[in-house]
């Protein structure tokens, strides 16, 4: 992607995205079914509650329930799109996502919003920087970061095929289109954004925005970066993750989540076990955010471009 | 599969599942047997009398639905399912063993005729209001049927279950509460007071009907009424004996989740032989 165009490009909603398409989806599908609990103004669910007031469930107040209804819903044949803020989602819920849902493998799709340090002012109580791991952690759950919302588009369309347990985390903010509208997202696939042999950043969610930023900014001092999206942090791109490590043998990962247990953890996992290679995380420390602008939380906490070029250079001094 | 009204034939099968209860129990070594004998002759009401059901059509849409919300009476839930064919009788022998497809809780990926898997308390009643609120979507004449404990009710989605229920109007739910009085640590009473049932449920917008649990002619007119009722769930209030029909265990805290020795099963028996 041209430097010029990183600066200028629009930028779109993601949950407004996801709201408008599964609105539309539900003219189609009839076995289509939302759920919320009482945040739909925010997730945009509230488009599908106006457009089919029948097949859409204001749970109120209450996550636990709102899963465990959902996972209801789904064995007697819907297909459920659960949605509230990625923090309550993961964090209320989760024994009834684990209990309710994945045991038994049912068709839940969980669409959060509201996922990372984005969210700003609200402060650390409505930043969910451990969503990803405590999903990711979980059997039978697939995982999805979309990075824009072009690719949020192709997610949940692609969700509506795949059945079974899936997470997909959407952000507060309107986040750069750093895909078109055929973004190519395939479930358990990644793909090159830019193409580079010194060093592969492989990020997800904004941060692959921000890895192109710095791959413009690297261009500069002469080395060259992949970056990669790898928005399906789980099932992940295996192949592409050793690809990378055997073409650069130097990788950073880059994630709007803790450092422990999103995709730099799954990245290390898998080059740890194959083809030892060094991973510098950008994300956040296991610590708690702060009120504040989004793009300042970002710098504060260490997941911006000057993040992402500092590890880029601990990881080449790293390579053997 | 045996399906009938009288009451006589529907006391001695739940006599006979009392037996492979106990007997289920002491060969695995672990399981709960005070709630899985509270529970069972309101099962034994359900699928052999009341409840719509098929064992080659399992969860189908012409069918009623039952959710074992305290899924640690599975041994209950498992007695039945064998009896009325859902598998071979000869699987309760494995209860609880690696290869075997009779989970310690009920585990819907392995056992036929279980549709949810069930174990975290306090979950049962939301997975059942989904199913209604899909039956409904769907124009399906179905009742879905809830068991939930005394002690389980203490979780607060419990209560956000029976907003949702009453909320959405969901008379296509039936609950039963087994009030056997008794939870792990203790009686419910000492341990976390639920009282006034009756009015916390009626509060919440529910039907209530209170029955002797163990009264299987009661058992089968509270569900008919049930079934009659309209714009509301219903709540089925059964008072239970925790471990009823064993002696020895009636109404013992110390049999939740204690299983017969080999010659306690005996004198158990022989409680259940009528000698
Ligand atoms: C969420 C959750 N917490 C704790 C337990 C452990 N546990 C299993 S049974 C039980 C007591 C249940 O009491 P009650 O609902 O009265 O059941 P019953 O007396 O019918 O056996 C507890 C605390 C559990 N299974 N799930
Ligand atoms: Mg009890």
């Amino acid at each position: 992607m041209a430097e010029l165009t990183l600066n200028t490009i629009e930028k779109k909603s993601l949950r407004d995205e996801y709201g408008s398409l599964i609105a539309e989806l539900g003219d189609t599908h009839k076995d289509i079914v939302v759920l919320d609990s009482d945040l739909s103004c925010s997730t945009k669910t509230a488009k599908f509650a106006k457009r089919h007031p029948e097949r859409f469930f204001n749970m109120g107040i209450a996550e636990a329930d709102m899963i465990s209804t959902a996972a209801g819903l789904a064995s007697a044949g819907k297909k459920p799109y659960a949605s509230t803020f990625a923090v309550f989602a993961t964090g209320r819920a989760w024994d009834q996502i684990r209990q309710s849902v994945c045991l038994s493998k049912l068709n839940v799709k969980i669409v959060s919003t509201h996922g990372g340090i984005t969210v700003g002012e609200d402060g650390p109580s409505h930043q969910a920087m451990e969503d990803v791991a405590l999903m990711r952690v979980m059997p039978n759950m697939t995982v999805i970061v979309p990075a824009d919302a072009n690719e949020t588009r192709a997610v949940i369309t692609e969700s509506l095929k795949t059945p079974g347990p899936m997470y997909i985390r959407l952000t507060r903010e309107k986040f750069p289109l750093i895909h078109g509208e055929d973004c190519g997202f395939k479930l358990g696939k990644s793909r090159v954004v830019r193409d580079g042999g010194d060093i592969a950043i492989l990020a997800c969610g904004y941060m692959v925005y921000k890895s192109l930023q710095a791959a413009n900014l690297l261009a500069e001092e002469g080395i060259s970066c992949r970056v990669i999206n790898m928005s399906s942090i789980k099932p992940i791109d295996e192949e592409a993750i050793l690809r990378a490590a055997t073409e650069c043998k130097a990788l950073v990962t880059a994630e709007e989540h803790s450092i422990l247990g999103g995709l730099g953890s799954a990245v290390t996992e898998v080059v740890c076990e194959n083809n030892p290679t060094p991973v510098v995380r950008v994300g956040m420390d296991p610590v708690f955010g702060k009120s504040g602008k989004s793009e300042i939380l970002l710098e504060k906490f260490g997941m911006n471009t000057t993040a992402i070029v500092k590890a880029v250079h601990r990881s080449l001094s790293l390579k053997r | 599969m045996e399906y009938t009204d009288d009451i006589g034939v529907l006391k001695n099968i739940a006599n006979d599942l009392r037996v492979d209860i106990v007997k289920c129990l002491t060969k695995s070594g672990s399981g709960h047997p005070g709630g899985s004998l509270s529970a069972i002759d309101m099962l034994t009401a359900l699928y052999f009398s009341r409840m719509r059901h098929d064992v080659n059509n399992s969860g189908g849409d012409k069918y009623d639905r039952f959710v074992l919300s305290k899924g640690h009476a599975a041994p209950a839930l498992y007695a039945v399912l064998a009896r009325c064919g859902y598998f071979e009788k000869s699987c309760l022998d494995t209860l609880r063993q690696v290869d075997s497809i009779l989970s310690g809780h009920p585990y819907a990926p392995s056992t036929p005729g279980v549709e949810v898997s069930t174990g975290s308390l306090g979950q049962g009643l939301s997975m059942a209001n989904g199913m209604a609120l899909a039956s409904k979507l769907d124009n399906l004449d179905r009742t879905v049927f809830c068991m939930l404990g005394d002690g389980e009710i203490q979780e607060g989605q419990v209560w956000e279950a029976a907003m949702t229920s009453a909320h959405y109007k969901l008379d296509n739910v039936i609950a039963f509460l087994d009030n056997n009085g008794l939870q792990i640590d203790g009686p419910v009473k000492d341990i976390m007071n639920i009282e006034p049932i009756g009015d916390k449920w009626r509060s919440f917008g529910w039907e209530v009907f209170e029955i002797d649990g163990h009264d299987i002619g009661a058992i089968l007119t509270a569900i008919d009424k049930a079934r009659k009722v309209t714009g509301k769930p219903s709540m089925i209030w059964a008072h239970t004996v925790k471990g009823k029909g064993v002696s020895f265990m009636e109404n013992k805290v110390s049999f939740h989740g204690v299983t017969p020795t080999e010659i306690e099963l005996e004198t158990a028996l022989a409680d259940l032989a009528g000698e």
